[in-house]
């Protein structure tokens, strides 16, 4: 009785990575979109004047006149959107409104890149420990289960999971400059100069974020861990004689990455939103210092334009890290 | 124990395993296998045969612990062995086949190399194309030189099972453990497998343990057959003896228990319900549910005896029973056709699977009837669209053309549109009984809701009528307080049937009521179903792919593949002399007891 | 039914049902207890504990404990009520994507996708820069953040549920969609949706906090624990203590709510195997 070979035909058409890419990336796209248009609607359409909450207690009629007219507030929405998102595509981030205010014209591009170049150094070093540091201590766990170093990290996890930034912020400093004197409490850097300059100054901050970020990648890359060592063909691999290290690596791990990478996007996405608080306590100057400045001054054209910036890097961080996913999934390199 | 001077391959002596909390598992089992033999191993959820088995492998699940005896694979022990000798004894000398093929391949590893794995986990450096093309060629991949490099989801299920047997084979071990290995397949791919067994047996002398709760399936296979029951071995004997001359009263109710339609008869199930792990009785653990009990089989364990050289029985009655001729429950008699209008008739009905995929639907062009009192069973494999059929009629899935009408009317898709009388009429019971009932409510309250809804019973009659219908399908009253969570399958599954008898239908539509449940439930259940169907002159629109089911319980036969309908008739004209060639493979497939059993 | 207590049983769900019912006790009954006024000064600023405070006074002099007392219900209060309409908008955005099988589904569901690739804190801070600081915004907003996410994991429960034996013989009865899913569906979707609530819960109080920190949330002289911290975390070395004890707090409710969390997912996760009992008849 001879076998049936029953092929699956893997028909010749535009490769699967290559489709789910450009599906991914219309998506993003989309989802930028309608990002730009909310960003927009909540700024301009929402009920008030820009120019007379920025103005604030100069708000003069003559004053509001000149502000809106500089600001280019008495044009119809629909132009405004499309000249923002416009100059957007072409690094052209618009006018600072208040500087508009004050009779000047700084370009928010010129006001925010030093700022982000800071804080992309700064989630760079974050990223550059969380990520391998995630993956070793989520999966140790499940490998040693109930020894010690299981419970201290499940422990470590779930307190500093509950911590928000600026509590741990604050307790860091109160240790380590308070008590112990060990680094400073703030993170100044000087305008043009790098915070490199000054590397003590760099770990709290970069701790501070690690702490809340790690806790949540760990918890996940260790459910996920757990989960495939409890997986049939993890089994049947070592009933049938495969040796355990190897058991470990190529079976469970390779297989509990996948979705590993999708928590860690995530966790670099809580990250950006940890830089805004973080920067925040240790007056650090960078993107979220800017924003949050922005935001109470009511600059509505920095706050725009930082919000979508801070959109796009969400997106790209969220594509790259699916296409991570398919590379180790070959299942999903599969037309669907 | 065996005439022949050969060493066993396998020899467990007094074994006994318990949960860490205590309760034994399995105990006093004693064993033996010898070189090119394949021993089944035999019993239902709660006998201890999965454990027994991979204890064969030296493994227990977690919270599971050998507790006593010996376990010699190939003359080594394998009990207290530590990881590293262990590990050369799995895959070398005793290998594995799980049960779920899908699940134990892992799903980012090409099928090379896994197999390449499980080389050279024993021949350091070993592994070559060459290894990896003559170990698929042994189950009959060879012929695709390309097929090394695919991935388990690219592999239908009758492949990825021959990948698994593959694995276990290529280290030339003297005998493998095969864990219901084919339970989830198609019966056309089991019996393929089931010959690629034989032939791996036949050819390369290794001998197997298959454990299964499928004694038709063992039947086919084994030169010898052990039975197993709340953790004890009940029976022990070459295959032929067991199941044509079984000795003890639990292998006798198994065979009879199995539905064979080479000899349709009306199924008689085991009363009673399983012992599972922590409450073994004392004496005879099948004592409580046994025909021939006596006081004698409550009061002391009953040990395992030889009655002819090489079959072992635990019974204490074993001499003075003769179980081979017994009385046996006639077959159905076959009912002249009604004459009747039809109850239901469905018309060149048509249906696609919900994603839309363009290709073959679901079902297509299917036209039959059902007449008042009879009963029709709808027969294929899975994706043969007999589960959608079923759903059409329910009014759980919209048909994508075709009428079906019911007491001559035709019916909308959706129940949502059916007046009330149609949907009362029309019940359905479907296959998962830990599913069938919402969790969060009480059995009466599960009940209750047709009573009120399609009945519109005020609130006291319908609780009234409660205890009623659960003695109706034979279960106490008082179990109507109970929450699903606490009933067994057969028990959840009665009280569905209650539940679409509570609407007192014309047309019970049963989805593969029994797959779920063990062997002797499943009986019981059938009984439960024909009984019912008499009393009440229901119609019943019977699905399944078991064809001795069919024997038994239906009038009229479907057979459906892949959506068509091959052919239909009277079920003893269709068993008997199938006109069609796919009910001619179908019949020639299914696993069925030899002649000489019942 | 008797399953919903069991949490209690392991140690670490008791520990944190009680931590959290602790914080929430201050948090709710503080004002009561608290000895002076909150807006009043009544020692020199970030003098250190003394009889008067017990846990000295802020930046500008008011008793730390007063404050403390009076500190934890706008955080939990505007937290609550966000995750309250969170709720309300998620289940049945989730409820009706997950039950219908129809276009609705993909529909709702790619919205929701677009509204989740939104970093959380940045949306929130959009919408004060456009609409000002005010309760509504915060509460509004938190859960507009919050919703999505919910809407994801109650459909995905649903869809689940959706296709189980109970749910259809509902279906096959002819009974209108609201009636299967409330009887049917939704308490047997509680359980991981209750999982996540905990989480959820704590991420509304942490957003929430973390806005007030900014400034940009509730504005001094209110008395809330973010704020305390902000306010006071110049002078940490005067008073610690006017920083370290709101942490804590804080701290501890989050801490407590999770340990909750994990008990709850646990109990209930063992409850969900169906088990073949010993029962009375086959």
């Amino acid at each position: 009785m001879t076998a049936v070979a029953e092929p699956r035909a893997v028909r010749r058409e535009t490769p699967p990575v290559l489709a789910f890419l450009g599906r991914r990336i219309l998506g993003g796209i989309l989802a930028l979109f309608v990002a730009s248009i909310v960003i927009f609607v909540a700024l301009n359409i929402l009920p008030g004047n820009p120019a007379s909450v920025i103005l604030g207690r100069n708000a003069t009629p003559a004053a509001e006149r000149v502000l809106t007219q500089r600001m280019h507030l008495d044009r119809p929405a629909t132009t405004r959107y499309a000249d923002w998102l416009g100059g957007f595509a072409h690094a052209d981030l618009g006018i600072s409104a208040v500087s508009l205010a004050q009779g000047q014209r700084t370009s928010v591009w010129q006001q925010i890149s030093g700022p982000l170049k800071n804080s992309a150094i700064l989630a760079a070093i974050a990223a550059l420990f969380m990520i391998p540091l995630s993956i070793g201590l989520g999966v140790i766990g499940p490998i040693f289960p109930g020894k010690p170093v299981d419970h201290m990290i499940s422990i470590f996890s779930l307190a500093a999971i509950a911590l928000p930034e600026f509590v741990t912020g604050s307790l860091l400093i109160g240790i380590f400059f308070v008590a112990l004197d060990w680094l400073p409490p703030v993170a100044l850097v000087p305008p043009g100069g790098s915070p490199l300059d000054n590397p003590s100054e760099l770990v709290l901050p970069v701790l501070t974020l690690l702490f809340a970020s790690l806790a949540a990648g760990v918890r996940m890359v260790r459910a996920g861990m757990t989960e495939v060592l409890q997986t049939e063909y993890v089994q049947t691999a070592r009933l049938n004689g495969v040796g355990e290290r190897r058991v470990l690596w190529r079976y469970a791990l390779r297989n509990a990455l996948a979705p590993s990478v999708q928590v860690l996007a995530q966790n670099l996405q809580w990250l950006i939103g940890g830089i805004i608080i973080t920067e925040n306590v240790f007056a650090y100057p960078g993107i979220g210092t800017e924003l949050v400045n922005a935001v109470q001054t009511r600059d509505v054209t920095v706050v725009q334009s930082v919000a979508m910036l801070i959109a796009v890097v969400y997106v790209v961080i969220n594509l790259l890290a699916d296409l991570v996913v398919m590379l180790l999934v070959p299942k999903l390199r599969e037309p669907a | 124990m065996s005439a022949v001077q050969t060493a066993p391959v396998i020899r467990v002596d007094d074994l006994s395993i318990r949960l860490q909390t205590g309760e034994p598992v399995v105990a006093g089992v004693s064993f033996e296998v010898l070189p090119g033999e394949i021993v089944g191993l035999v019993g239902e959820s709660g006998s201890g045969k999965t454990t027994t088995a991979l204890s064969l492998l030296g493994y227990t699940r977690p919270g599971v612990v050998i507790d006593g005896g010996t376990v010699e694979v190939g003359g080594e022990s394998v009990i207290d062995r530590d990881g590293r000798a262990l590990r050369g004894l799995r895959g070398k000398t005793v290998s594995y086949v799980p049960q779920d093929p899908g699940g134990a391949l892992n799903p980012s590893m090409r099928i090379g190399g896994a197999i390449m794995d499980v080389l050279r986990a024993h021949r350091a450096g070993a592994g070559s194309d060459e290894s990896i093309r003559s170990a698929l060629e042994r189950v009959e991949l060879g012929s695709d030189p390309r097929f090394a490099h695919r991935y388990p989801h690219q592999l239908s299920g009758g492949q990825q099972q021959r990948v698994t047997i593959a694995m276990a084979c290529v280290c030339d071990p003297p005998v493998a453990v095969l864990d219901e290995p084919t339970t989830g397949l198609d019966v056309l791919t089991q019996d393929r497998i089931l010959a690629e067994l034989r032939r791996l047996r036949d050819e390369d002398g290794m001998a197997m343990v298959y454990v299964t709760h499928d004694l038709a399936v063992v039947a086919q296979m084994a030169d010898r057959i052990i039975v197993m029951y709340a953790g004890r071995i009940v029976e022990n004997g070459p295959a032929a003896e067991v199941i044509e001359r079984p000795r003890h009263p639990y292998t006798r109710a198994l065979v009879e228990a199995i539905p064979d339609f080479r000899h349709p008869r009306a199924l008689r199930g085991i009363g009673g319900v399983s012992v599972g792990v922590g409450d073994w009785p004392d004496g005879c653990a099948f004592a409580p549910r046994c025909q021939h009990q006596q006081l004698r089989c409550h009061e002391a364990l009953p040990v395992l005896e030889e009655t002819v050289p090489g079959h072992h029985v635990r019974c204490m009655r074993w001499m003075e029973l003769d179980l081979h001729d017994r009385d046996l429950p006639v077959g159905r008699a076959s009912r002249a056709a009604a004459a009747a209008p039809p109850l239901l008739a469905v018309s060149g009905l048509e249906a696609r699977y919900r994603s839309n995929r363009s290709g073959h639907p679901a079902v297509a062009a299917v036209s039959f009837t059902v007449e008042p009192g009879r009963c029709v069973a709808l027969v294929g494999e899975s994706g043969s669209g007999k589960t959608t059929i079923g759903r059409c009629i329910a009014g759980l899935h919209v048909p994508a053309a075709g009428t079906i009408a019911f007491d001559g009317a035709a019916v909308a898709g959706h129940a949502r549109q059916r007046p009330l009388e149609v949907r009362r009429r029309i019940q359905i019971v479907f296959q998962n009984p830990f599913e069938s009932l919402n969790p969060r409510q009480r059995v009466r309250s599960s009940i209750v809701r047709p009573l009120r809804i399609l009945r519109r019973l005020s609130r006291a009659e319908a609780e009234r009528e409660v205890g009623e219908l659960l003695e109706r399908v034979q279960l106490p009253a008082r179990l109507g307080d109970r929450f699903p969570v606490e009933l067994s399958g057969g028990e959840r599954q009665r009280v569905a049937i209650a539940r679409a008898l509570a609407a007192q239908p014309d047309l019970l539509i049963c989805d593969e009521v029994t797959s779920a449940l063990d062997v002797s439930v499943q009986a019981a259940v059938l009984e439960l179903l024909q009984e019912l169907q008499r009393e009440l002159h229901l119609s019943m629109l019977f699905i399944t792919h078991n064809l001795g089911v069919v024997a038994c319980v239906a009038d009229t036969v479907l057979v459906l593949d892949q959506g068509r309908l091959c052919e239909t008739g009277a079920v003893g004209d269709v068993l008997a002399s199938p006109s069609h060639d796919y009910t001619r493979r179908l019949l020639a497939a299914a696993p069925c007891l030899p002649d000489g059993a019942v | 039914m008797r399953a919903r207590f069991r949490f209690l049983h392991s140690r670490s769900g008791a520990i944190g049902f009680g931590i959290v019912v602790f914080v929430l006790l201050v948090a709710i009954l503080g004002p009561y207890f608290a000895p002076h006024d909150p807006r009043a000064p009544v020692g020199l600023p970030l003098s250190g504990p003394s009889g008067k405070a017990p846990l000295g006074t802020d930046f500008l002099g008011r008793d730390v404990l007063s404050r403390l007392l009076y500190g934890g219900r706008s955080v939990i209060g505007f937290a609550a009520a966000a995750t309250v309409l969170a709720y309300a908008v998620g289940m049945s955005i989730g409820l009706a994507a997950g039950y219908s099988r129809s276009l609705i589904d993909p529909a709702l569901m790619r919205t929701v996708d677009v509204m989740l690739a939104f970093p959380p804190l940045l949306f929130l801070l959009v919408l004060i820069a456009g609409a000002g600081t005010s309760i509504a915004v915060l509460v509004i907003g938190v859960a507009a953040i919050q919703a999505p996410g919910i809407s994801r994991i109650v459909r995905t429960a649903t869809l689940e549920v959706s296709t189980r034996g109970y749910v259809e013989a509902g279906i096959a009865r002819g009974e209108r969609a609201f009636a299967v899913i409330g009887r049917e569906v939704l308490p047997n979707i509680l359980a991981p949706v209750l999982v996540d609530a905990g989480l959820r819960f704590t991420y509304s109080i942490l957003i929430i906090a973390s806005v007030n920190f900014l400034g940009l949330g509730l504005q001094p002289p209110n008395s809330d624990w973010a704020l305390m911290i902000s306010e006071n975390r110049t002078y940490i070395q005067l008073n610690p203590w006017a920083v370290l004890v709101p942490a804590a707090m804080i701290g501890l409710l989050t801490i407590g709510i999770n340990l909750t969390g994990d008990a709850i997912a646990r109990s209930l996760g063992r409850s969900y195997v169906p088990r073949t009992t010993r029962s009375v008849v086959g």
